[in-house]
């Protein structure tokens, strides 16, 4: 790119509509102008998305991998400008998996694993099925399709402490329903202790994750022409064929963003275990994002805590980079 | 449009850390705002609407005296400690808070806390009027509190049950206490019932059972703590054994840890004992009949036996924070608080003991719980450690016992070895910390 010369200073070209108006009617300098406020303009209308992104995400981001460098103990936290440097300390204890700060995180990492791959799994599995069967228009379409959507749209808190009462062992609807009405169990089992509790959290995620699925999968099949389908029976495909060869090829985008974005979700789920369980989950049920959180009430060592909640970042980062390689190059292959 | 957001998404990730972070704030009190204070209050009666029930009255009092508009929250004791800590690292806090007692020494060495030093005391009154404050921070600090509820733990036990099952007298000793337990166990009613998934419950009872068996949870210097001592392990395994061993108590109440929970159980007749800190203003909200409970200390070791003591030193200090933007305004309000007649009408309401000897004076604080809490709190409690890794001490235990309930309630072996293994853990994970 030329550099700008002494002629043409790019003050004026800057200040558009008022006294440099006259100036910029001038011949050559107008195009120039077009051009740069064609390319300025979107950046513009960016500047306060920008702006808001680095307060609310970044800014903090950066503090707290400042933080996993420092030994911010309880002495420092009132003023942790003043905290020593901890050096990598923070990160050898998140990772010293003989040790036991880092074979909890270990055993809580396992956990969460677990669970995201379960939960995205049946979640995706349920709401693309229903998509696909409310794909033909029929009566009562429209109202099914909203009934399907009300665990989304009701406020997390809301649903999952709602859950919580129905899963308590004595007085819960759900054990009411168990063992007073089906008969099928005679000892009342434990839904929020015990090993149980790791199905009563993925129970409720997928109830609540199901109903994203259907919303874009749903909206992903609007795109696909039925007369696809229509070529496809008159090759004689059947339903499975047509939902194999058809459907999901032609719904590769939306489900590759979209188990993406649960995936990320689900592993970073805060609120269903903590409402579900109060602030120390269960081992069995010890997903990261509160075992980070309850870890650093039992040493009062946030940078150890931070120390962590960046390990994890770089976790998803590995797995989204690794995921996005793998899933587009199969795209190209295809 | 992809990378944009994976990005938001992948922030979102560190929102973790940021919510526990956000920024620190350096700033000492001052006297901007001299009209309102934000007044953070700890959950004493029977729910949140109860407390700001009885609270209310004291606060408009207060504004009419001072022209000081409060701004109270009630905060469940669930989240009590954590917005706490959240406060102290933000510098976001309000101006005035309850905090449990026992917290007093780790928040002290945060330096969130206004010190109450001799200038402070000075506008507050003598420190002699109250009754103790052995409760308020580390030996050789000024105090980061003063006592507005006094406590102790008693023995709640249903007078119509233990006359149905033809006992005489509340237990004295343990092991008539497991008997008279295993008596009331039938037909669906348990003996007694415990809050086994709260936290700070069950931190309690480790420390006063562990005392019962000679422990110490720190070290000489109160640094180095030693929760799985052969003394500790079998307080805790004492406690456990209640559910595991005695079957005294509902496996159910290993899901109890709100603080409300098991205390209802008593109220309404499906246990027959509870161990609970001055509860009559609960129980009557919850519709039990005075006549119908009364209250004996929880039974002792033998002579001779460990340390003779069957409570802490409980109850809840009024602090201020040091980020006050009205500091003369919330020493104004801790001085109303700890009034002789708002000490009186107070801790009436909650069942709680006043903290200024000259409240005494009120026949409220004559009935049989006062004087037998009154006691405990005299002569068989010990106030646990003020060092600065007590309330760490109550998450780490607490959670390990949490588990152990679970796992006693689902029919797995408690033994020495077990919960050894949860202590030790518990001591590992507070020593890696740092």
């Amino acid at each position: 790119m030329a550099l700008a010369t002494p002629s043409t200073p790019r003050r004026t070209e800057l200040r558009p509509g008022t006294a440099g108006a006259p100036a910029l009617a001038k011949g050559p300098k107008t195009p120039r102008f077009r051009k740069l406020r064609k390319l300025g303009l979107p950046y513009l209308f960016l500047f306060p998305a920008v702006v808001l992104e680095l307060l609310i995400h970044l800014i903090p981001m950066v503090w707290g991998v400042y933080m996993s460098f420092l030994k911010l103990t309880q002495f420092y936290i009132a003023n942790w400008t003043e905290a020593p440097t901890a050096g990598f300390a923070n990160y050898k204890v998140s990772l010293d998996f003989g040790g036991p700060i880092g074979s909890a995180l270990l055993h809580s990492l396992w956990i969460t694993v677990e669970y995201t791959v379960l939960s995205v799994g049946l979640s995706w599995f349920i709401g693309t099925a229903a998509s696909i069967l409310m794909q033909r228009s029929f009566w009562g379409r429209n109202l099914i399709r909203t009934l399907f959507l009300i665990p989304y749209a009701l406020p997390v808190y809301a649903a999952v402490i709602i859950w919580s009462f129905m899963l308590q062992r004595d007085t819960g609807l759900v054990n009411h329903v168990i063992v007073d009405q089906l008969h099928l169990t005679s000892t009342r089992p434990f839904w929020l202790i015990g090993s149980n509790s790791f199905w009563s959290m993925l129970i409720v995620s997928v109830w609540r994750n199901w109903p994203f699925v259907f919303l874009c999968v749903t909206a992903g099949l609007q795109s696909i022409s039925l007369e696809m389908y229509e070529a496809a029976t008159l090759d004689g495909a059947s339903i499975g064929q047509q939902i194999r060869k058809v459907t999901m090829p032609l719904l590769r985008p939306v489900n590759q963003v979209l188990v993406l974005v649960l995936t990320l979700w689900t592993f970073n789920d805060f609120n269903t275990p903590y409402v579900l369980f109060g602030q120390s989950p269960p081992q069995q049920a010890d997903v990261i994002a509160i075992h980070i959180y309850q870890n650093s009430f039992v040493t009062w060592n946030f940078g150890i805590g931070s120390a962590m909640s960046v390990m994890l970042l770089l976790f998803l980062l590995v797995i989204t980079g690794v995921y996005l390689l793998i899933t587009n190059r199969r795209r190209q292959v295809a | 449009m992809r990378l944009g957001r994976f990005a938001s998404v992948v922030a979102l990730a560190a929102l973790t850390a940021a919510s526990i972070t956000a920024c620190g704030g350096g700033s000492s009190a001052n006297n901007s705002s001299p009209t309102t204070l934000t007044y953070w209050a700890s959950d004493q009666g029977t729910s949140i609407a109860n407390d700001q029930q009885v609270l209310a009255p004291a606060l408009a009092a207060f504004q009419k005296q001072t022209g000081i508009k409060v701004n109270m929250e009630v905060i469940p004791w669930s989240d009590l400690l954590n917005r706490i800590l959240a406060a102290a690292t933000s510098g976001q806090g309000p101006d005035v808070l309850n905090i449990g007692n026992t917290w007093s020494a780790s928040l002290q060495a945060t330096g969130a806390f206004l010190p109450f030093d001799s200038a402070t005391m000075s506008q507050i009154g003598d420190k002699s009027q109250f009754l103790s404050l052995s409760a308020t921070g580390a030996a050789g600090q000024d105090p980061v509190g003063l006592p507005i509820y006094a406590n102790a733990y008693g023995l709640y036990y249903n007078k119509k049950m233990f006359a149905a099952a033809g006992i005489a007298n509340p237990p004295t000793t343990w092991d008539e206490m497991i008997a008279d337990g295993q008596k009331l166990t039938t037909g669906g009613h348990y003996g007694l019932s415990v809050e086994g998934g709260s936290d700070s419950e069950n931190a309690h009872f480790a420390f006063i059972f562990g005392q019962q068996h000679g422990a110490s949870l720190f070290s000489k210097d109160g640094n180095t703590p030693q929760f799985d001592s052969p003394q500790e392990v079998a307080g805790v395994e004492q406690y456990i054994n209640l559910m595991a061993q005695n079957k005294i108590v509902n496996t159910s109440d290993a899901e109890y840890s709100n603080g409300t929970e098991a205390l209802q159980d008593f109220a309404s007749g499906k246990t027959a004992m509870v161990m609970w800190q001055g509860a009559d203003g609960s129980l009557k909200t919850d519709g039990m009949s005075p006549d119908d409970f009364g209250i004996a200390p929880i039974p002792l070791p033998a002579a001779g036996q460990g340390n003779q003591v069957n409570s802490m030193v409980a109850g809840i200090n009024i602090s201020i924070f040091k980020n006050t933007k009205n500091k003369d305004g919330a020493v104004k309000f801790v001085k109303f608080m700890t009034s002789t007649p708002i000490q009186q009408q107070l801790n009436a309401a909650y069942g709680s003991l006043p903290t200024v000897k000259a409240a005494y004076s009120d026949p409220a604080f004559q009935t049989p719980t006062d004087k037998v809490l009154e006691q405990v709190l005299g002569s068989t409690s010990a106030p646990l450690p003020q060092v600065a890794k007590e309330s760490q001490f109550e998450t780490a235990v607490g959670e390990q016992m949490k588990a152990l309930f679970a796992d006693a309630a689902s029919g797995k072996a408690i033994n020495d070895a077990t919960v050894k293994a949860a202590l030790t853990t518990a001591n590992q994970q507070m020593a890696a910390g740092g």
